[in-house]
């Protein structure tokens, strides 16, 4: 098996797999009923991600773990995912500048893995590229209309990008797994992401009358395993069912 | 989903130009559609505005029980599937608030009623759902019952309504379809997942029998209803219709209908039920259900919640036309 | 009641490359863009559409129904407009 190959994968599916997760719990309270149908739709987005990449991620460990047992039946230290995507929902600013940043770097990111040697990356990258695309741009609006908004919502706005700054961070971080692949060209240099990043995140908050934070510490883990506290109770939740009846289908 | 006959009608008033009416019923006799600009009897468009915002308001509401079990779907199968099936009922709530409003009551007006208690919603969403078997519960029953009142509403004699209608029908298959699929995995994967599928049928059936609204006899509308064509069947017809269509069913799922006196009737071709609890009925539709009051202070909170964001929206759109105005100046 | 009102637009989809946009439906939304992200989100989440027109419901200008009979009615007579009225004898076929 290829080490490197299955822990890459399996970060891509749990960041995914989590941000889905999160972006599920809005379902049925959000500002507006069109908002909830739009927040929805990028939590399905996400889970078809999560869903293609925990099977390829089964497939390169050959172990016969399917999507399932990898999403439901991995441990926190075991989850790889970045800190921001774990990050709770908080008020609609919070999800809004989550989704932001997070979209901000995925799309350029899966419109650079679409010509990754690795075959099923670059052909789930097709695929996601076009999401990311959607999200950023609805997740972008929504920065705009709040910070340029009343003086509420500005102040709320402001407070999720400062709250959530120190986990964009993690994004560029490449490790030894990241930095094999890369040359082996098939994973993506995060660290050439950071200026397009950059560029978008510095447009949209200005176009919203925002402060971009100044560059600061960033706090990262996890892709390590080191998540935040929040983190245990949404695999609580999320894993519920299979760590309580092991083994059936459902 | 979900339409609850509840059979709150308001009567023609006399005040009205007899002729006008007659026309309108002819119209609606030879089955033309009518349409919002219409000339239209006020009860009708009472009726009318009364019906499809209780529809619309049930959709809403209905989101919450299912809702409950999104963040704990046992597969991602499941969670996705779940997911864009509460997505639908926000979508189909939203679909019958714009038909209601061509008939000019605001969406904002819509969910005010809703909000402060004036406005009634499907009973069926007071009950919990304590297992992930009440998600295919849900789906086979609720669903079930609720294409069996919509199917007729495609042909309602109001434009908008019916049209909203058929959308509806067309993707509320899939959610009845995904509920039965769901229950069979899992009565054929173990006794103890078959033992919660029998638990979620035990608390589920006779709920949703009343979805129906009141039996015939104590339902002194319908006959207005009826001959509006905003009506098609009586309660007691689509109740039956539900129960001849479901017994099978669970009897294939190897499951037992809670009803001691459930009975095949040779002659009728017709499953014969027991006395439905209309005491039950009545009680959790006054707001003394399980979950009422859980139900409307989260859509209370939602709503209060989204007020920054709703009006923060607003006002980003009156500045940019204010800048653009500026610009062309 | 004191929620501001946010505005309502019709939506407009086209199913298929070729055909027109036809009504679907409508969304509330307080701006263009949101309107048409909303009709995106709402409308077509089994593949319905590949183009979507949002337009403010209040521009919409609609005939009178009670005028139906003066707008539509004088054309019904006019049968010479359709090819049915004139004879041709079969073997000359169509064109």
């Amino acid at each position: 098996m290829n080490d490197r190959l299955f822990a890459y994968t399996l970060r891509l599916a749990d960041d995914a797999a989590i941000l889905g997760q999160r972006l599920g719990e809005w379902c049925g309270h959000a500002p507006t009923l069109e908002e909830d149908i739009g927040l929805a739709n990028i939590a399905l987005d996400h889970i078809g991600q999560a869903r293609a990449l925990y099977t390829y991620a089964g497939e390169v460990e050959g172990k016969g773990r399917d999507e399932d047992q990898l999403c439901f039946l991995r441990k926190e230290r075991e989850f790889s995912n970045c800190l921001l995507v774990e990050q709770p929902n908080g008020d609609f600013a919070e999800t809004i500048a989550r989704q932001f940043f997070f979209s901000a770097f995925m799309l350029p990111f899966w419109e650079k893995m679409k010509a990754s040697r690795d075959e099923t990356l670059a052909a789930i990258a097709a695929k996601a590229e076009k999401e990311a695309a959607y999200h950023l741009r609805h997740s972008a609006e929504w920065v705009i209309r709040l910070g340029d908004g009343t003086r509420e919502s500005h102040e709320r706005m402001q407070d999720a990008i400062e709250l959530l700054w120190p986990f964009t961070g993690e994004l560029f971080e490449a490790d030894d797994t990241v930095k094999a692949l890369v040359a082996e060209g098939i994973a993506v240099d995060p660290a050439t992401m950071r200026d397009v990043w950059g560029e978008t995140v510095k447009k949209v908050l200005g176009q919203a009358t925002l402060e971009m934070p100044e560059e600061g510490w960033a706090q990262t883990g996890g892709r390590s395993g080191i998540h935040s506290e929040h983190f245990g109770h949404l695999l609580t939740a999320m894993q519920y069912m299979q760590r309580a009846y092991p083994g059936l289908k459902w | 989903m979900y339409t609850q006959a509840l059979n709150n009608l308001e009567a023609v008033t006399d005040v009205e130009d007899a002729g006008r009416n007659a026309a309108f019923q002819a119209r609606v006799d030879n089955e033309y559609k009518i349409e919002p600009n219409d000339w239209m009897p006020e009860g009708y468009r009472k009726t009318l505005v009364r019906q499809i915002s209780q529809h619309a308001h049930s959709e809403i509401v209905g989101m919450l029980p299912e809702g409950n079990w999104i963040t704990r779907a046992p597969t991602l199968k499941r969670k996705a599937a779940l997911l864009a099936k509460v997505q639908d009922e926000g979508g189909h709530g939203l679909y019958l608030y714009s038909a209601a409003e061509t008939l000019g009551a605001s969406r904002e007006e819509l969910n005010e009623q809703l909000l402060s208690g004036k406005a009634k919603y499907s009973s069926i969403f007071n009950y919990p759902t304590l297992t992930w078997a009440d998600i295919g519960a849900i789906g086979w029953l609720v669903d079930g019952a609720a294409i069996m009142n919509q199917i007729p509403l495609c042909r309602c004699s109001f434009g908008p309504y019916s049209r909203a209608m058929i959308r509806i029908c067309k993707e509320e298959s899939f959610h009845q379809r995904q509920g039965y699929e769901l229950l069979l995995t899992m009565c054929k994967s173990s006794q103890e997942q078959k033992d919660m599928v029998q638990d979620a049928l035990n608390r589920w059936w006779w709920p949703s029998l009343m979805m129906f609204g009141p039996s015939d006899k104590d339902s002194q509308h319908s006959a207005q209803s009826m001959a509006w064509k905003i009506k098609r069947f009586s309660n007691d017809e689509l109740r039956q219709k539900f129960v001849d269509a479901t017994v099978p069913q669970a009897h294939y799922l190897g499951l037992t209908i809670p009803d001691e006196d459930l009975k095949f009737d040779e002659e009728t071709g017709h499953w014969e039920y027991g006395e439905i609890d209309w005491s039950e009925f009545a009680r959790v539709l006054k707001g003394d259900g399980p979950c009422n009051r859980q139900r409307m202070k989260a859509r209370r909170k939602a709503h209060e919640d989204g007020a920054w964001v709703r009006e923060a929206a607003l006002a980003h759109a009156e500045k940019k036309k204010a800048r653009k105005a500026q610009k062309a100046a | 009641m004191n929620e501001k009102t946010t505005p309502l637009w019709e939506v407009f989809i086209r199913s298929r490359n070729g055909m027109a946009h036809r009504h679907c439906g409508s969304v509330h939304a307080a701006d263009a863009e949101m309107a048409l992200q909303a009709a995106r989100d709402v409308y077509t989440r089994r593949g319905e559409g590949l183009s979507i027109w949002v337009v403010p419901s209040a521009e919409i200008v609609a005939s009178d129904p009670g005028a139906k009979d003066m707008m539509f009615e004088p054309t019904g007579t006019k049968i010479y407009r359709h090819p049915t009225f004139y004879e041709i004898p079969e073997e000359v076929g169509n064109m």
